[in-house]
């Protein structure tokens, strides 16, 4: 985006939505910022770095179980216990809990913890060259693992309901008017600083070698560079922003459960991504916001006809706009100079081939 | 005692595994599409089941079997024609594409039969089982492994000995060879779809008899075939084999050895299915061939 | 003055039964220029696919300035100083003739410089682009090069690796007569300060730029000498040459 769009955007969010929009909206609008955050590392991962994440909830999940404990236990006030606990039995604060009392620790593991796993999951495949269609399958049965085990720990997590009846976020009242716009900057501040990241690391060198990767993985191995490591870098910056959404998404919305996070779930971060672009930053948060928007209204509206309305959206997108409303221009410029499709991406034959035998 | 009954218990999850990831060994496995409706197919054999109950009465399980083969083969022949076939060689668009599929057939049946779940009748001469020695093993638990271990035998056959299954395998392993063979490869692909649907109809049928029918019987399965299907290796009948009932076994012992085991044996399969990867990144057989991906 | 740079010793490459390269030793000196020929299926690709860690040999060992390079990964043994073209050239075509080679000269880089946007062109980079001659398009996406263009781009890109040995994969193949002479003289320019393996097919070629080369024939060392002495050569000439001939 060029640098006088940023600043109408930044105008938009920072100024204009507090101003115009009625304090349910503006909540709705800070919901939808916190997807917005996760698709721009979406945008890096799959759009840049060619990894369909089809787990992004799970990371948005640590984030947010991680802030979730947190405030639960300042809710709960010292030495007492979150109230889903004592409906299901617990006694005594599990020991997974006590160190997320400190604020400073929970702020760190709503980053770190996304992190860890996705470096450890990102080390594990991309090293062993899985990738692709099989990157994608994993990380997806990751996000059906993943709820399964939150759903099975009622006592630990809050069951199918999860964290719920969440009222204060460090000190603001989450039943205040003014602390809630208070939160939505902050939200909003996030996803800025966010796009600016990420959008620096994608002019960057390191932005130029991970499109390299998606484009000719075997070939970049040629250039001397461990491609396993930067696309774990990639996918781990996303986990984060994946991981700072969620922990956000918790003050914001007031509660987390499983079906926040699971294999549907983390799908639907995904298509506002693919409406949007997935080789655009802006185009993703774009779609991101497009999409929860439109969400909100058919669920209003008719909610029995949403799923029709989001499936179709997929179907619609992937067959006549695979590279999004932010490449609709480039598509038909294309189309417009005749050159029909995208050209398919070359691999190096040899690279593609290494035992093959002729010459 | 209990060892022995958790094989069974595994056997008989590793049946159902093998039902719903092997129609997709030869879609993810020839065509390298990943089609997400696969689930949702798996719905509509399950509910040709409950649409044929008040004509078949208590026999609706048996006549089902072709019928839904059929309808599934069909549903699946249908996206192949209308949409796939627009896609080869993007296998993550058409993954997305086929999750809009899904998503759609899912609110198709809940708009046709209804949100709440329906309930098919078993057979009367499936209820019971046989008792080893005070191992109880119910009859319908048996009649899925058979219908599982039944299927891998034709496909086996069919593969082997018919000429489209000759002409199917050699599509693939080298489709443009193939091509240039003169080999049909979109009748084929059109037959593969047919056929590996058609599995997921069986699937949904098999299912009526272990629980109740639901818009979302299909999605709650979609997952752990697909990992069936990567850890077997792509488009390997003997890998999906091993792998549906090792990772069968593997959930069934898991949950029995854990306390509140169910909500860990995912995360312990998926361990080990990532774990096995380090030592075979291609799935337990890969398809000898010279040239890579 | 003479060293070995490059020592194969006793490898064998089994491809499911197929044995692709069979005991072979193999020499390459410091700053030699080397021409690999035989028919197809002598095992050229194979041998340089076993230097650059594409393919695992059964057995045997390649040692690179003393150090064993049989069970290293890919990129680690770039980082040792062995380069590699490939047979179809392969260049990043979204990016610019410069940002190719920027992203080549890379891997020594340290992180910081990796986080930054790319300012200005390094003197490596700018000398590469010299070297190859396409400076007039430095600007331009990859993707518009004519295939002899890419072919040199690839031979700018391995450069500006400053690799110590240089593997080149048929670099002429479906060349024009006019490109193949300016390939001829790139490859003269490069192999002054640096050892150069260059596996070809091309007769007339190898006669024009070649001064020693190695045959190899159904994964064996057949013979090595001169462009003289190896066509001298009767079991060349049966192998090899002589097909050649009656091909053409």
């Amino acid at each position: 985006m060029a640098p006088a769009g940023l600043a109408v955007s930044a105008v938009l969010l920072l100024v204009v939505a507090p101003l115009v929009l009625s304090p349910f909206r503006l909540d709705l609008l800070a919901k939808y910022l916190c997807y917005a955050i996760v698709a721009v590392g979406i945008a890096l991962a799959w759009g840049r770095g060619g990894m369909l994440t089809l787990g992004q909830g799970v990371f948005f999940g640590l984030g947010g179980y991680a802030m979730g404990m947190h405030l639960k236990l300042a809710e709960a006030g010292p030495g007492k216990l979150p109230d889903f606990m004592s409906w299901s039995g617990v006694e005594s604060l599990p020991l997974l809990w006590k160190p997320f009392a400190n604020p400073v620790f929970t702020l760190v593991m709503v980053v770190l913890l996304p992190v860890v796993v996705a470096v450890l999951l990102g080390s594990l495949v991309f090293r062993q060259r899985v990738r692709g269609a099989y990157f994608a399958v994993l990380s997806q049965a990751l996000a059906a693992a993943f709820v399964i085990l939150l759903v099975g720990q009622q006592g630990l997590t809050g069951g199918t309901n999860g964290l719920t009846n969440i009222q204060h976020f460090f000190g603001l009242d989450l039943y205040d008017d003014a602390d809630r716009r208070l939160l939505y900057l902050i939200v909003a501040l996030v996803l800025g600083l966010a796009y600016l990241g990420v959008r620096q690391l994608a002019a960057s060198r390191y932005g130029q070698l991970l499109v390299a990767i998606r484009d000719g993985e075997d070939r970049v191995r040629f250039l001397g560079y461990d491609p396993a490591l930067v696309k774990t870098v990639a996918f781990a910056v996303s986990a984060a922003l994946a991981g700072v959404a969620g922990a956000l998404f918790v003050p914001v919305v007031g509660l987390l459960t499983p079906a926040n996070l699971g294999v549907v779930a983390s799908l639907e971060l995904l298509i506002g991504v693919a409406i949007g672009g997935r080789y655009s930053l802006a185009g993703a948060v774009g779609g991101a916001l497009l999409f929860n928007y439109a969400k909100t209204v058919f669920s209003e509206e008719l909610p029995d006809s949403w799923l029709y309305v989001q499936g179709a959206l997929f179907v619609v997108v992937m067959v006549w706009a695979p590279r999004g409303i932010a490449g609709l221009a480039g598509q038909l410029r294309d189309r417009w100079a005749r050159r029909g499709p995208l050209r398919p991406v070359s691999y190096p034959a040899g690279a593609d081939r290494p035992q093959e035998v002729s010459t | 005692m209990g060892a022995l009954n958790q094989l069974v218990i595994g056997a008989s999850i590793g049946a159902v595994l093998l039902l719903a990831a092997l129609g997709l060994t030869f879609t993810f496995g020839q065509m390298g599409v990943i089609n997400m409706a696969h689930g949702e197919f798996i719905m509509a054999g399950a509910y040709t089941a409950y649409v044929l109950q008040p004509l078949a009465g208590g026999q609706a399980v048996l006549a089902a079997l072709p019928v839904a083969f059929v309808v599934a083969g069909l549903l699946g022949l249908v996206l192949e024609r209308v949409l796939i076939r627009r896609f080869y060689g993007r296998p993550l668009d058409t993954l997305l594409l086929t999750f809009g599929v899904s998503l759609i057939l899912q609110q198709l049946a809940r708009d046709i039969f209804g949100a709440p779940n329906v309930q098919v009748r078993a057979p009367g001469w499936l209820t019971g089982g046989v008792d080893l020695g005070g191992l109880r093993i119910p009859y319908n638990r048996i009649f899925i492994l058979v219908l599982a271990v039944g299927c891998v035998v034709g496909i086996s056959w069919y593969l082997a000995r018919l000429k489209q299954g000759r002409r199917m395998r050699a599509v693939m392993q080298n489709r443009q060879l193939a091509a240039v063979s003169g080999v049909a490869t979109e009748r084929v692909d059109q037959l593969t779809f047919f056929v590996g649907s058609g599995l997921a109809g069986l699937a949904g049928v098999a299912l009526t008899l272990i629980g109740p029918v639901g818009p979302t019987l299909g999605s709650a399965y979609i997952v752990d075939a697909f990992l069936v299907v990567v850890a077997g290796g792509l488009g390997q009948l003997r890998g999906a084999v091993i792998a549906a009932f090792t990772l069968g076994v593997l959930n069934s012992f898991v949950e029995f050895w854990t306390a509140n085991g169910a909500s860990f044996a995912k995360v312990v399969v998926f361990a080990v299915v990532i774990g096995f990867l380090q030592v075979r990144p291609q799935g337990m057989f890969v398809l000898r061939s010279r040239a890579l991906s | 003055m003479s060293e070995a740079l490059l020592e194969v010793r006793g490898l064998n490459v089994v491809f499911s039964g197929f044995h692709a390269l069979t005991d072979l030793d193999f020499t390459l000196r410091r700053g030699e220029l080397r021409f690999l020929i035989g028919p197809n299926g002598a095992g050229k690709t194979t041998l340089i696919d076993v230097i650059t860690g594409l393919t695992r040999p059964a057995s045997g060992s390649v040692r690179f300035d003393g150090r064993e390079l049989v069970g290293r990964r890919e990129h680690r043994i770039v980082r040792a100083g062995v380069g590699r073209t490939f047979q179809t050239s392969v260049v990043f075509e979204e990016l610019s003739v410069v940002d190719n080679l920027d992203l080549a000269a890379g891997f020594r880089r340290p992180l910081p410089a990796l986080l930054r946007r790319r300012r200005g062109v390094s003197d490596a980079v700018a000398a590469a682009l010299d070297t190859i001659g396409l400076g007039d398009l430095a600007d331009r996406p990859a993707g518009v090069l004519s295939h002899g263009q890419r072919q040199w781009l690839e031979i700018g890109m391995l450069v500006v690796q400053r690799p110590r040995l240089l593997l080149l994969d048929e670099p002429v193949a479906g060349m024009s007569r006019d490109e193949r002479d300016r390939t001829g003289e790139l490859l003269r320019t490069v192999a002054r300060d640096h050892t150069v393996l260059v596996v070809e097919h091309d007769m007339d070629f190898l006669r024009r730029f070649a001064s020693t080369v190695t045959v190899l024939h159904e994964g064996r060392l057949l013979c090595q000498g001169t462009v003289a002495q190896v066509q001298a050569d009767p079991r060349v000439q049966e192998v090899y040459l002589g097909r050649a001939k009656e091909a053409a």
